[in-house]
């Protein structure tokens, strides 16, 4: 199950802005590569740029094996993500992967609720299309400040139903995902929530799940230098100690960390 | 075909490039990337007598040309090191070093104790630089007095190959380096992360959990190649040069500034697969100057 990592030329055959600050970035590979799940990373080298030094993790979107190709949705968040956004068709970009542990796939009779803030949305349209169940099971949940913010998934649409909220109300319910109706009143339905967006928002939905018992993953994002577990700076506090959010997450079950 | 090897006292190294601890952890983390039998030598992890958490997150701090680091020596111990770790990786084709840290002389000597037992650690790394502890590391290392005591504590009970890790964060390293010649040492290994800060602006914190922490990468090439050749010129055992290589023109100028052998840290973050070609590179760049012997490269500065 587990491809080898390595590292990696990619050409990138599209760059494409979604909205002000959403790219999705699709990048072929030069060699043939199989078993990436919804979850992992890749750690993205960013060339020619004055000041940056380390590699950019970004979650996998999407990825086609025939193509060769990988999606990744790029947030601009600060000088390395941006200049990422600059990068131009037909431009080489190196990167690292597959890195990190998955989402565990849900059991075919699971109920599942997909929950996804900002960037987070990328890994979360991956599993809807990945996670093997009907689309009726399906459920994603999906946050932004507002309309402008949230990126299209009409692609996404066959994989499940979807809920959106913004903070100002201008698409969906109005507030934080954990405004809406189906996490405040329907949570006990689902058998296995997934969830990746901000830390404060993954708190709420991860001490509501384990307050209802409810099997919830989570996926963190801690700064990080290597990707591969060398450099230990990336670390969460969880109830075995410090781990590894590049290698022993980034998907965490909620009830392993000190949430 | 050109000859690579090097010796550090009694060890003959393949090739004079090494990975540096806390940057491979022990060699399976990177196993994907590379053969790690090619390298000359692979410096595992820094370990303690007894497990370490570590410092709080967050632990980096990317600056320009480089990072911060306050990792604070997390490890999970020598048993875990000896019972799990070392029967994994003690067939590997390349010599494995252990890096040692102690809050106390008692610790170094009862964790080297545990070591020399171990018939493929053919040497250790006495860490006396971590800047990141708040009890021993870096405080051994900064003092003539501290650093030999340390170094002769443990010179008794080891008699394998010695390496000493020093810290730059002194007035003059080559004190350093000749108090711990003094006293046995079979090498030195140098330099070991510079104390740097780094701030956020708009919050006014600090970045980093321990507000200070070791700065690392290409940002400190320029001082560790000077302390490299400073020591050098003090000291008879061999230098290893460590500090920001990232290709193989830096490691073959830390070799013309006197390093026998070096060590890839950061860069590996970077990419893992550098050591090869850092290997391949100093391959070409002696059958290009039509240098038999790496050896020749060593201490070759011309002023």
């Amino acid at each position: 199950m587990c491809m080898k990592k390595t590292v990696s030329d990619f050409l990138l055959v599209e760059n494409k802005q979604l909205n002000k600050d959403n790219f999705q970035l699709l990048l072929r590979s030069t060699h043939p590569f199989s078993d990436i799940f919804p979850g992992q990373f890749i750690n993205v080298e960013i060339k020619e740029a004055k000041d940056i030094f380390l590699r950019r993790p970004f979650s996998i979107l999407d990825v086609d094996y025939g193509l060769q190709t990988i999606s990744l949705l790029v947030k601009i968040l600060g000088r390395g993500s941006k200049k990422l956004t600059e990068a131009i068709t037909g431009q080489t970009i190196n990167a690292i992967f597959p890195l990190g542990k998955s989402f565990t796939l849900p059991d075919k009779s699971n109920r599942i609720l997909l929950i996804g803030g900002g960037s987070g949305v990328a890994p979360m349209l991956f599993l809807a299309k990945r996670c093997g169940l009907d689309p009726s099971n399906v459920n994603v949940l999906i946050g932004a400040r507002s309309a402008l913010d949230h990126i299209d998934v009409t692609e996404y649409l066959d994989f499940g139903k979807y809920y959106f909220t913004t903070e100002d109300g201008t698409l969906g319910e109005k507030g934080y995902v954990t405004n809406h109706p189906i996490f405040s009143n329907q949570l006990s339905q689902f058998d296995k929530i997934y969830c990746c967006g901000p830390d404060l928002m993954m708190k709420v939905i991860g001490r509501k799940a384990i307050e209802m018992d409810i099997f919830c993953e989570v996926s963190l994002e801690n700064m990080m230098a290597c990707g591969f577990g060398v450099c230990l700076c990336c670390v969460e506090e969880t109830k075995s100690g410090h781990k590894c959010v590049c290698t022993d997450g980034p998907v965490f079950n909620v009830k392993d960390l000190k949430w | 075909m050109v000859n690579l090897e090097i010796k550090i006292h009694e060890l003959t190294f393949k090739n004079p490039v090494m990975t540096a601890s806390g940057t491979c952890g022990f060699g399976e983390e990177i196993n994907d990337f590379m053969n790690l039998s090619l390298l000359g030598g692979l410096v595992v992890k820094g370990t303690t007598l007894k497990p370490r958490e570590g410092n709080a997150y967050p632990r980096m701090a990317e600056t320009p040309s480089g990072m911060l680091n306050a990792v604070g020596l997390q490890n999970k111990g020598v048993d875990n090191f000896i019972t799990n770790i070392y029967p994994r990786i003690k067939d590997l084709n390349t010599h494995i070093i252990v890096n040692v840290n102690g809050s106390t002389i008692n610790d170094y000597v009862a964790l080297t104790e545990r070591l020399e037992e171990l018939e493929k650690i053919p040497a250790i790394e006495l860490n006396i630089s971590c800047p990141n502890v708040k009890e021993g590391g870096m405080a051994f290392g900064i003092s003539c007095t501290s650093a030999e005591a340390v170094v002769k504590a443990v010179r008794r009970v080891y008699s394998k190959t010695l390496i000493v890790k020093l810290s730059p964060n002194v007035t003059d390293i080559t004190e350093i380096a000749k108090a711990i010649e003094g006293q046995g040492a079979d090498s030195v290994s140098l330099i070991n992360t510079l104390l740097g800060m780094a701030v956020n602006a708009e919050t006014r914190k600090p970045v980093l959990s321990t507000i200070t922490g070791g700065l690392s990468g290409p940002a400190i090439k320029p001082i560790a190649l000077r302390m490299v050749w400073q020591v050098f010129n003090a000291v008879k055992i061999p230098v290893i040069g460590i500090g920001g290589i990232m290709n193989a023109t830096d490691a073959i100028e830390f070799m013309i500034a006197g390093a026998s052998a070096i060590q890839v840290g950061t860069a590996l973050f970077i990419d893992p697969t550098i050591p090869l070609q850092i290997i391949d590179g100093i391959d070409s760049y002696m059958v290009r100057h039509k240098i038999q012997s790496v050896n020749e490269i060593i201490g070759s500065l011309q002023c």
